[in-house]
C-alpha cells in the first residue's frame, strides 16, 4: 500500500468574482516527483498556498498525513543584494524549534550536509547577495532541506534560470528524489522540464485538469504542446 | 578627564547606547525602517517635553510615549508605500507640534528644547546612568533571546513567512525594544539625530561585513569610535559633542560608500 502524504479531495477555491481551482483532487505518495504545470495564473501558486495551510479552501479539503514536514521554495524572494548573509547562515535561518542565538554542534553539522547536498561547499561563506542565479536557487533549496523534510515543494525554481542551469539545479532535486526517497512536488510553467523530471503530472487548466503518470503527458503531447 | 563625574557618567552612558544601537541598528537597516526609527525618536522629542510638563524626567517621558506608539507606528510598515511616507510625515509633524505645546505649557526656557533634540551629555546624572543602563541591558538581553527568529524574520522575511514564526510577536518586541533603544540614545545625539547611532553605523558596516555578525561586530565598533572619539573632542574643546558624534559617523559612512564603489570598479 502506498504511503499517502497529501490527499487532495475534491477542493475548490475562488477569489471574489474569480473563480481558481474546482474540483480538484489528487493524491501525493511518498517518494513521488509530481510535476505541477498549467499557464501563468491558473492556480498553481494558489494550491500551493492552500496546502501550506496560507489560503483556505471554499470547498474540499487538503489532508496532510500526520507528522509529515514540508520544505518550500517560494516563487519570490526579497534579499537585499548588499546583505552580508553568507549563503551557509542563509540556509542557517530555517530551523525550527528552540534556537539557541548561536548554531549548535548539531546546527553546524546539519548546515553542511545539506551545502554539500546541494553542491555549494565552495562558495559557502559567500554573501548570497553576490551569488549567481543558480546559486541562488541552490541555496533556497539548501535552505528548504534544513529540516530534514518529508515532501519538498518547488514553485517556478526554474523560472530565471537559463536552460544549464534549470538542469543542474533539477538533477540535484531528481538525486534527492531518488537516492532519499524526498517526496517533489514540482510547480511549473516549463513543459520540457516536466516532461523531462518528474514521474507523475497534474496539469491544470481552465475549470478543469488532467493528472496521471508522466507516460500519458508524453502521448498526449504530440497533439500539440503550449509551452 | 575621568575625574569629572559628568564625563564618567556620559562614557559610561555612551558605551552602552553605542553597543546596543550598533546591534540595533543592524536589524533597522535590515528591516528598512530608518524612518520609523526617526519618527520614533520624534515622538520621543513629545514625550520628553511632556515629562518636563508633568514633572517627570525627560527620559521617562520619552519612554512612555515611544513605548506606545512603537507599535502603532510598526503597524503602517505594512501600509502602502506611497501612503507609508506621507502617514509618517503627518504624525511626525504632529508630535513635534505637540513637543513644542508642552514645553511652551511648563514654561522652561528654550535650551530644554535644544538639550532634547540635539541632546546633552553634562546633564546626565548617575541615576540616569544607571536607568539607561539598565535599559541598555534589558534591550541586549531581549536582543539575544530572539535574535535567531529575528535574524531570519528581518533578513528573509517571505522565507520567515513560511517557518512558522511568530512574526508578529517578534516584530512587536524589536519595535518595543526600538522605542528603549531610542529613547536612551536620544539622551547623547538627540531625539533629531538618532540617525547618527542607529542607521550610519550598520549601514557602514554592511559594506565591509561578509557575515550578520560581523556586520554587528562592526556597526558596534563605528559606533563605540565616534562617541568616544566624539566625547573626547567636546571635552577638549567645549564644542557640541553630538557635533562631533555625527561628523564623525557621517565621514564613516562616507568612506564606506566610497569603499563600495571602488570595489564595484575594480570587478
Amino acid at each position: 500500500m502506498s504511503d499517502t502524504l497529501i490527499s487532495v479531495e475534491d477542493l475548490s477555491l475562488s477569489f471574489p468574482n474569480h473563480p481558481v481551482l474546482s474540483g480538484l483532487s489528487f493524491q501525493v505518495n511518498r517518494g513521488d516527483f509530481l510535476g505541477v504545470i498549467g499557464e501563468n495564473g491558473i492556480g498553481k501558486t494558489t494550491l500551493v498556498r492552500v496546502i501550506l495551510g496560507q489560503l483556505h479552501p471554499s470547498a474540499g479539503k487538503v489532508v496532510i498525513k500526520d507528522g509529515v514536514r514540508i520544505g518550500y521554495v517560494p516563487q519570490f524572494r526579497n534579499i537585499d543584494v548588499e546583505y552580508p548573509l553568507a549563503i551557509k547562515d542563509f540556509v542557517a535561518l530555517n530551523f525550527t524549534g528552540l534556537k539557541l542565538p548561536w548554531l549548535s554542534k548539531k546546527e553546524r553539522t546539519r548546515v553542511h550536509q545539506v551545502i554539500h547536498q546541494v553542491g555549494l561547499e565552495h562558495i559557502a561563506d559567500r554573501p548570497l547577495g553576490l551569488a549567481s542565479g543558480g546559486e541562488k536557487q541552490k541555496a533556497y533549496l539548501a535552505q528548504a532541506l534544513i529540516n530534514h523534510p518529508d515532501l519538498l515543494i518547488l514553485d517556478e525554481s526554474t523560472a530565471s534560470l537559463d536552460p544549464n542551469t534549470k538542469k543542474e539545479l533539477l538533477d540535484v532535486v531528481f538525486r534527492l528524489n531518488k537516492t532519499t526517497g524526498l517526496t517533489i512536488l514540482f510547480v511549473s510553467h516549463d513543459m520540457q522540464m516536466i516532461h523531462e523530471y518528474p514521474d507523475h503530472y497534474l496539469w491544470l487548466k481552465k475549470g478543469h485538469y488532467e493528472s496521471g503518470p508522466i507516460e500519458d503527458l508524453h502521448n498526449e503531447n504530440k497533439e500539440g504542446q503550449y509551452v | 578627564m575621568f575625574s569629572f563625574e559628568f564625563m564618567q557618567n556620559a562614557y559610561l552612558a555612551g558605551t552602552l547606547i553605542a553597543i546596543v544601537s550598533g546591534m540595533m541598528g543592524v536589524f533597522v537597516v535590515a528591516r528598512n525602517m530608518p524612518f520609523m526609527t526617526h519618527t520614533l525618536s520624534e515622538i520621543g522629542f513629545a514625550g520628553a517635553a511632556f515629562g518636563i510638563f508633568i514633572g517627570w524626567t525627560p527620559l521617562n517621558g520619552m519612554l512612555a510615549f515611544t513605548t506606545v506608539s512603537s507599535i502603532m507606528v510598526g503597524e503602517l510598515s505594512g501600509a502602502v508605500e506611497s501612503r507609508r511616507e506621507s502617514v509618517i510625515s503627518a504624525i511626525s509633524g504632529l508630535f513635534i507640534g505637540l513637543g513644542i505645546l508642552f514645553l511652551s505649557l511648563s514654561q522652561k526656557n528654550s535650551s530644554y528644547a535644544t538639550n532634547i533634540l540635539f541632546g546633552s551629555v553634562i546633564g546626565i546624572s548617575r541615576q540616569d546612568v544607571i536607568q539607561m543602563a539598565a535599559l541598555s541591558i534589558l534591550v541586549l538581553v531581549v536582543l539575544l533571546l530572539i535574535f535567531r527568529n529575528l535574524k531570519d524574520d528581518s533578513f528573509d522575511p517571505v522565507g520567515a513567512q513560511t517557518n512558522h514564526i511568530y512574526r508578529n510577536i517578534i516584530s512587536i518586541i524589536f519595535l518595543i525594544m526600538l522605542a528603549f533603544n531610542v529613547s536612551v540614545a536620544a539622551q547623547i545625539v538627540g531625539s533629531l539625530l538618532i540617525f547618527v547611532l542607529l542607521t550610519l553605523p550598520a549601514s557602514s558596516a554592511k559594506y565591509f561585513a561578509h557575515t550578520v555578525l560581523q556586520m554587528m561586530a562592526l556597526a558596534v565598533g563605528f559606533a563605540l569610535f565616534g562617541v568616544w572619539v566624539g566625547l573626547y573632542l567636546g571635552y577638549l574643546t567645549n564644542w557640541p559633542v553630538t557635533f562631533f558624534i555625527s561628523s564623525i559617523e557621517a565621514a564613516i559612512y562616507g568612506i564606506s560608500l566610497f569603499y563600495n564603489f571602488i570595489r564595484s570598479k575594480s570587478k
